[in-house]
């Protein structure tokens, strides 16, 4: 299946089906430090695995970084 | 006075924010520095009690080593909402933040200017009523105003935290009066934030009875970063020390301290 989905505010066409695919795909394999929001709401590291994407989805991927 | 007293002092006098006790008066950003290595000797010359961080979209193509991995294990992280502009950005980026550190903490921003960075007042006051009631200590960057501190405290900020000057700008402490007002006034911790430009900016605060000072571009620009983060770590203590000893009443003509009796002639 592929589905367009926005990705940190990117229209990307993607053939993943879950939040971990999508991460494990971009690299993104440890959880520390990273937070994830689905269509403006949080899903826990622990939830990754069964959320599952959709066309039209929202997603921002972050992490901290330097700040004041 | 030998370092081991004066560190039993300090530790006395340990500023408590909700019901945690901070290791220091001085917060530390943790952005714009030269390079890594900088970071972490300032923040190591500076022992900040608390060190900010922001919430960013990774970049997908290089997930670079973490500030998480860096700072993690030696300083407690305090994430912030720097940037944003809505009431919803603000308490997702703190919903991610609690998510990805593991805090319930957040240094509220909410930003109505580009230009001055200025706070939005209406919706920094929505936002921390919004977020304490989700279960957040929050701590919002606001403006001098005693007014806006004291409903900031209302709906439940643990502490305030009032500009000096704008963000980056090294203007020092623009209206001491208000700073001063606002401290006579909050029932909550004042923390000084933004506009510090040097060790004396630092101390000013200080004597003026802020609880903290919290302080990221002095330190990161400064031509010798951890000389400026010992500078601040010493400032703040000798400005507490002050404030702690109460400081004489200003005049306008001399008051002699030396004898006026006793003067030889006549």
């Amino acid at each position: 299946m592929t589905a367009q989905i926005r990705v940190n505010g990117k229209d990307e066409t993607l053939t993943v089906a879950t939040v971990a695919e999508l991460l494990a795909a971009r690299g993104v394999t440890k959880p520390k430090g990273v937070a994830v929001a689905l269509n403006g709401a949080v899903v826990p590291a622990a939830r990754w695995p069964e959320a599952r994407l959709a066309p039209g989805d929202r997603i921002e991927i972050v992490r901290p970084f330097g700040g004041g | 006075m030998t370092e081991m007293t004066l560190k039993g002092a300090s530790d006395a006098d340990a500023l408590v924010i909700g019901e945690r006790r901070l290791a220091s008066r001085l917060l530390m950003g943790s952005g714009g520095y030269p390079n890594q290595q900088a970071m972490l000797d300032s923040l190591a010359a500076g022992e900040p009690g608390l060190v900010t961080v922001a919430i960013r979209r990774i970049s997908l193509e290089g997930y670079a080593e973490s500030v998480v991995d860096l700072l993690g294990e030696r300083y407690a992280l305090l994430p912030n909402t720097a940037g944003c502009a809505t009431v919803r950005d603000a308490v997702l980026t703190a919903e991610l933040a609690r998510e990805a550190l593991d805090t319930n903490w957040v240094k509220l921003e909410l930003i109505g200017d580009r230009e001055t960075l200025y706070p939005d007042v209406v919706q920094l006051l929505q936002a921390t009523e919004e977020l304490v009631r989700k279960g957040f200590v929050v701590l919002p960057y606001c403006n001098e105003d005693p007014v806006t501190c004291r409903k900031l405290a209302d709906v439940g900020a643990a502490a305030v935290m009032p500009l000096g000057s704008p963000i980056g700008s090294g203007l020092g402490i623009v209206n001491p009066y208000a700073i001063e007002r606002i401290v006579a006034t909050s029932p909550v911790p004042v923390i000084l934030d933004a506009g510090i430009g040097t060790a004396s900016d630092a101390a000013l605060a200080m004597e003026l009875g802020c609880d903290g000072v919290l302080l990221n571009t002095a330190v990161a620009r400064a031509h010798d970063p951890r000389r400026m983060a010992e500078a601040m770590r010493l400032a703040i203590r000798a400005g507490r020390a002050a404030r702690l000893a109460g400081r004489i009443p200003k005049r306008t003509l001399a008051e002699p301290s030396s004898p006026q009796l006793g003067l030889i002639g006549g």
